[in-house]
């Protein structure tokens, strides 16, 4: 099979509210970033994938309103609603599918122009749920409280997610949300929805990222280093949840497993060296730990207390600050994809971690994690 | 340049109105719930599970679904949350008031969970596992609503 690397990717700055800035305005900023770090001009480019939602952005075809800012004048433009790993791995496909040489993938959201539980809420089914009021966090408190149910972790235990991941933010120059905090605080947060805090919440963001998918024949003719796709898949569960086991992500354990397989790695605790995940809820960091095989069921919270997420650990998580720190629907996924590559490059800067030569980067599309896209990306071919 | 007075233009009261079908086996289950006060489910003829509501395909098996069967009304809750937090009700516009109990219940007979309100009034008994019965409204539509709630019994 042919392979394809990414060379170039760029980041806004994720903020509550970028009020002076429209979704064309975080496109430029994004794409240019990516164009100047892979050393490229639009010109490089020979097609556009841009991620967005519909509703999130409040119009349709919403796809057609970034594409002359993403440099799309001209050329083969096409669009992908849902988490922006997804988007990326369709400019993955473009690549491979001989076509193609330079793919540029963008993914945006401002939940600042929205309400959010209103937009969640419409995401659920029209006949039987939605006039109910649910939206994410009340579907996600309920899948806490299955996890925790069934494991016996406790909300002390989950809120040190929030404390790691608000502390590792403080050495992320774009994250939203850098805070130190102590368990307690997070204990004595508002109580949204049992067993969720305020502070067990990814928060409301505006924030639009890039990244350059390129095919093995150019990706080494630009200024970066390409760092590989070796492994990427994707699972979906049931749309109902009453048809899933909340407790625990059986479409995650299926992705990773096939993007294990596909990458070679039979062994992925000791072959991955860091991890960023879609972290919406800081339970959802530990159940997608044990789901993607780095711990046993129920007992990340114990690899955690241990500090081998931490920067400095073993295995570290979200060195970014994962979701916790900055949630741009749509775009979080593509930010943990840009994340590992400065990491596997060696210029992720004041969170940089140690040993970075394979990482794996998650994304989620849909409610309480319906579909999973796991990539495994690496220094070497 | 000013700040921000000027750089926000709101989209204002206008609604988007929405017709949804709800579907022949959507419709047999409200018809149901509004007239006989009765859950029904479907069976896949396949694998046999029973789904809760209803919708004519049993994904997994990828088969068509005919085959009726009544489930509950007592259940048992398999999650729930209690919200505290005033979020905005997209039924009504408004912030709905504090605290209620949403629940996935586990119907007898069905294998998928149904979700809906759960009665809160005594909060030591919303525990996974509680035993349950709905709650029916006395003017029934055909809709989620024929259920008021759905109510912790001892």
């Amino acid at each position: 099979m042919d392979r394809a690397a990414i060379i170039g990717v760029g980041m806004t700055k994720i903020e509550a509210n970028k009020s002076r800035e429209t979704f064309a305005d975080m496109a430029w900023e994004a794409v240019n970033k990516a164009l100047d770090d892979a050393g490229m001009t639009i010109a490089d480019i020979d097609n556009v994938v841009t991620t967005s939602s519909d509703f999130w952005d409040g119009r349709t075809i919403s796809c057609m309103a970034v594409g002359d800012a993403s440099g799309a004048a001209d050329k083969n433009i096409s669009c992908i609603e849902g988490d922006g790993t997804y988007g990326a791995f369709y400019g993955y496909m473009r690549a491979l599918s001989g076509s193609y040489k330079t793919t540029l993938v963008t993914g945006h959201s401002k939940g600042s122009q929205g309400v959010s539980s209103l937009l969640t809420n419409a995401a659920f089914d029209p006949i039987y749920e939605r006039g109910l009021g649910m939206d994410m966090i009340s579907a996600c408190a309920m899948q806490a409280n299955a996890y925790m149910n069934k494991t016996g972790v406790t909300p002390e235990q989950a809120a040190l997610v929030s404390v790691k991941n608000h502390g590792n933010a403080l050495k992320n120059p774009v994250a939203q949300l850098p805070m130190k905090i102590s368990v307690g605080d997070v204990m004595k947060s508002e109580m949204i929805a049992d067993p969720l805090r305020k502070l067990d919440c990814s928060p409301i963001s505006d924030g639009c990222c890039a990244v350059v998918i390129a095919h093995e024949a150019v990706a080494e003719k630009f200024k970066k280093r390409p760092i590989w796709v070796r492994g990427l898949a994707f699972r979906t569960d049931a749309f109902f949840f009453g048809d899933r086991d909340l407790a625990r992500s059986n479409a995650l354990a299926a992705a990773a497993q096939d993007a294990y397989k596909m990458a070679g790695i039979t062994d992925p605790k000791k072959e991955i060296d860091l991890i960023e995940l879609y972290d919406a809820f800081t339970y959802q960091e530990l159940l997608w730990l044990e789901e993607m095989g780095f711990a046993e069921y129920g007992k990340a919270t114990e690899l955690l207390a241990q500090g081998q997420f931490d920067i400095d650990g073993a295995l570290p998580v979200n060195a970014s600050g994962g979701l916790m720190a900055g949630h741009p629907v749509i775009a979080a996924g593509l930010y943990r994809i840009a994340e590992i590559v400065l990491q596997l490059r060696g210029e992720a800067g004041a969170h940089q971690v140690k040993k970075a030569k394979t990482g794996l980067a998650h994304g989620v599309n849909g409610l309480c994690g319906q579909s999973h896209c796991v990539w495994i990306l690496d220094q070497e071919r | 340049m000013a700040d921000k007075d000027q750089l926000i233009i709101e989209s204002g009261e206008a609604a988007q109105p929405f017709k949804y079908a709800v579907g022949m086996p959507g419709s047999k289950f409200f018809a149901e719930t509004r007239d006989n006060k009765r859950l029904m489910g479907e069976k896949c003829p396949k694998c046999g599970r029973v789904y809760v509501p209803p919708r004519g395909i049993c994904g997994k098996c990828y088969v068509k679904m005919d085959e009726w069967v009544e489930v509950g009304p007592l259940g048992v809750i398999g999650t729930f949350t209690i919200l505290r937090f005033a979020f905005i009700d997209p039924e009504t516009g408004h912030q709905k008031p504090v605290p209620y109990g949403y629940g996935f219940i586990k119907l007898d007979g069905a294998d998928t969970l149904y979700q809906h309100y759960i009665n809160i009034e005594d909060e030591s008994k919303i525990k996974i596992g509680a035993r349950v019965e709905p709650v029916w409204a006395e003017n029934r539509k055909g809709t989620t609503r024929d259920i008021e709630y759905f109510r912790v019994i001892d």
